[in-house]
């Protein structure tokens, strides 16, 4: 009951969830298994974890692109479980490991960050509006903090760009409203190390800028533990490691591979352990 | 050439061409923008052909077209419902609007296959009594299609419209930035489709005749013009682009009133029709085919030196 009061003071709340694809197959993968996350406002977590863990699965649970078999997850206090995808992600940004993801390609960038921007005017009249003067002059001055040139380009389709400038451009939108909660998936992995780099400080400095509740999955140790406050890592649909504060500053690059090592064989004997009473039965 | 094309077959292919830019048009919204396959062009075209052939015999021609556009929203709406709401892939939702149109289109003509309309008055005959002399018709064509061509191009640059672009070029992205991809879908097909209705209600006033087959291969005939105009203007704003397809309407008709004057039978005309589409949809890639190969035969001259060269070493 305690946990269920603190909750107003929880950004984002996942309790039980549970997420099967192609049950009933020999197709079915269990790809969230009971999930219990908080996150504080302003907490940035990192998720690291084997290819198939469920990060991503984590990720499109929150942002709706499907519903869980069960549990809830709140958002900011209100219950979005249930809630359509095109509803909740006025306030969530997500970026994808592909760049061409997250923006339209025959589409010119200021084309683009007016969508981007459709989210903050709600008003009546706001379909029907087009692309006004001052909505450019701020554009303009947004995309001339990336220092990537692209504020004289922006007339040009987002095509055109590399795919560095074009995540950056990505985390611009999904910041330009600040989101409830940034989701952010390998956002910077299919780019060169250094745009990498550009690409990761302008993160830090944008959630930083604006305290925007943050996750990041990453496959990089070290980053996993320097970035944010909070690392996680997930098993099997699992949570499985939820480290902060002094427990964090302590964890080294090897602790967590040990860790890893450590928590999915504590897994992999729970199971069957499971097994072998479900046999007994 | 002169006598290829007298001042009359020019002034009824610019006429007719102006009429099919619309559904051009709407394959540029529903085809380009959207990237949906709308199959229900045909039978809506007839629909919209039908209901203002209906409503112009009781003599309102203005309402009449008000109407074959009503007409073709409606239908717009149902294939998109049927996408959106039903999970029917878009190719068959708009298979299955089409096939359920023809008996709509029959019933709308009072179960008859076609409907005359000699002996009505229509904006064509409007316009005609304003303008005894010179191409009245034409003009009457060209104004709506530039009325229509402005308002997509404005359509297009709000929001709204925004959104629908991005919609059909990055449905991930849209639905990440709080847009109803789905709505978005919907609205896009009804404009489609309500420009669709307005070109088939135009064309039964202006050859005073409505019949159930007139639809039959116009999307294919609607493609062909969007695709020619594509290629000739290229990608660019979205005005140039409306521009291009109208163009393309224009000079398929063109190439049609050409072949009719080089004694082409008039049964034969949707094989034309077929082959000027595959042209012109393969032209593109014959081009880029073409560049590829004298590319390598260049390279391959070049490459025969460096061969030669490495072998020369070897045996030295």
């Amino acid at each position: 009951m305690a946990e269920l009061n603190g909750n107003n003071k929880n950004m984002l709340v996942m309790k039980h969830v549970t997420k099967t694809f192609n049950p009933g197959t020999v197709n079915e993968k269990k790809a969230l298994n009971d999930v219990e996350l908080l996150l504080k406002p302003g907490d940035f977590a990192t998720i690291v974890g084997s290819n198939g863990a469920g990060k991503s699965t984590l990720f499109n649970a929150i942002t709706g692109s499907f519903y869980p078999d069960r549990g809830l997850i709140m958002l900011d206090g209100e219950d979005i479980t249930y809630q359509k995808e095109h509803t909740r992600s006025k306030v969530i940004g997500h970026l994808f490991q592909d760049p061409l993801k997250g923006t339209a390609p025959h589409m010119t960038i200021e084309e683009n960050m007016a969508l981007a921007y459709l989210r903050a005017t709600t008003g009546k009249n706001a379909y029907f509006s087009r692309i006004k003067a001052q909505d450019k002059k701020k554009f303009r001055e947004q995309l001339a903090l990336l220092d990537m040139g692209l504020e004289d380009r922006m007339k040009q389709p987002v095509g055109l760009l590399s795919g560095g400038q074009r995540q950056a451009l990505t985390l611009l939108m999904a910041t330009m409203v600040t989101p409830k909660i940034l989701l952010l998936d390998e956002h910077t992995a299919a780019l060169d190390p250094a745009t990498a780099e550009k690409v990761l400080e302008l993160t830090k400095k944008i959630v930083a800028e604006q305290n925007i509740t943050c996750l990041m999955v990453t496959h990089n140790m070290q980053q996993a533990l320097s970035l944010g406050n909070r690392t996680l890592m997930m098993d099997a649909g699992h949570i499985v490691l939820d480290i902060s504060g002094e427990e964090r500053d302590k964890m080294t690059v090897d602790g967590l591979l040990q860790q890893f090592a450590i928590q999915a064989g504590k897994e992999m004997t729970n199971d069957r352990i499971l097994f072998s009473k479900v046999e007994g039965k | 050439m002169a006598n290829l094309l007298t001042f009359s077959i020019v002034q009824s292919a610019l006429e007719l061409g102006f009429i099919y830019a619309l559904v051009a048009l709407a394959l540029f919204i529903s085809f380009s923008i959207l990237n949906i396959a709308d199959l229900s062009t045909d039978g809506c075209f007839t629909l919209g052909c039908a209901v203002c052939a209906m409503i112009t015999l009781t003599g309102h021609p203005v309402l009449a077209l008000f109407a074959a556009m009503l007409a073709g929203v409606c239908s717009g709406f149902i294939t998109a419902f049927l996408q959106t709401k039903l999970g029917i892939p878009s190719i068959l939702a708009g298979i299955i609007v089409n096939t359920a149109l023809y008996t709509v289109n029959i019933a709308v003509m009072g179960f008859a296959s076609n409907v005359n309309l000699f002996q009505c008055e229509s904006i064509f005959t409007w316009a005609k009594d304003i303008l005894p002399v010179g191409p009245s018709k034409l003009i009457v064509v060209a104004v709506i299609v530039i009325i229509v061509g402005v308002f997509i191009g404005f359509f297009l640059n709000t929001r709204l419209g925004l959104s629908i672009r991005a919609t059909g070029d990055n449905p991930d992205m849209v639905r990440a930035s709080s847009i109803n991809t789905n709505l978005m879908i919907i609205i896009g097909l009804c404009v489609a489709n309500a420009l669709t209705g307005l070109s088939g209600g135009l064309l039964a006033q202006y050859q005073k005749s409505c019949d159930i087959n007139l639809g039959t291969g116009m999307v294919t005939i609607a493609l062909a013009s969007l695709i020619i105009g594509e290629s000739i203007f290229g990608k660019g704003g979205m005005l140039k682009r409306i521009v291009g397809v109208v163009f393309g309407s224009c000079l398929y008709r063109f190439i049609v009133a050409i072949a009719l004057r080089l004694n082409v039978p008039a049964e034969c005309l949707k094989l034309v029709s077929a082959i000027i589409v595959a042209i012109a949809i393969a032209l593109p890639y014959i081009k880029q085919q073409s560049l590829f190969r004298r590319q390598r035969r260049a390279a391959k001259t070049e490459n025969r030196i460096y061969i030669e060269e490495m072998q020369g070493r070897k045996e030295e």
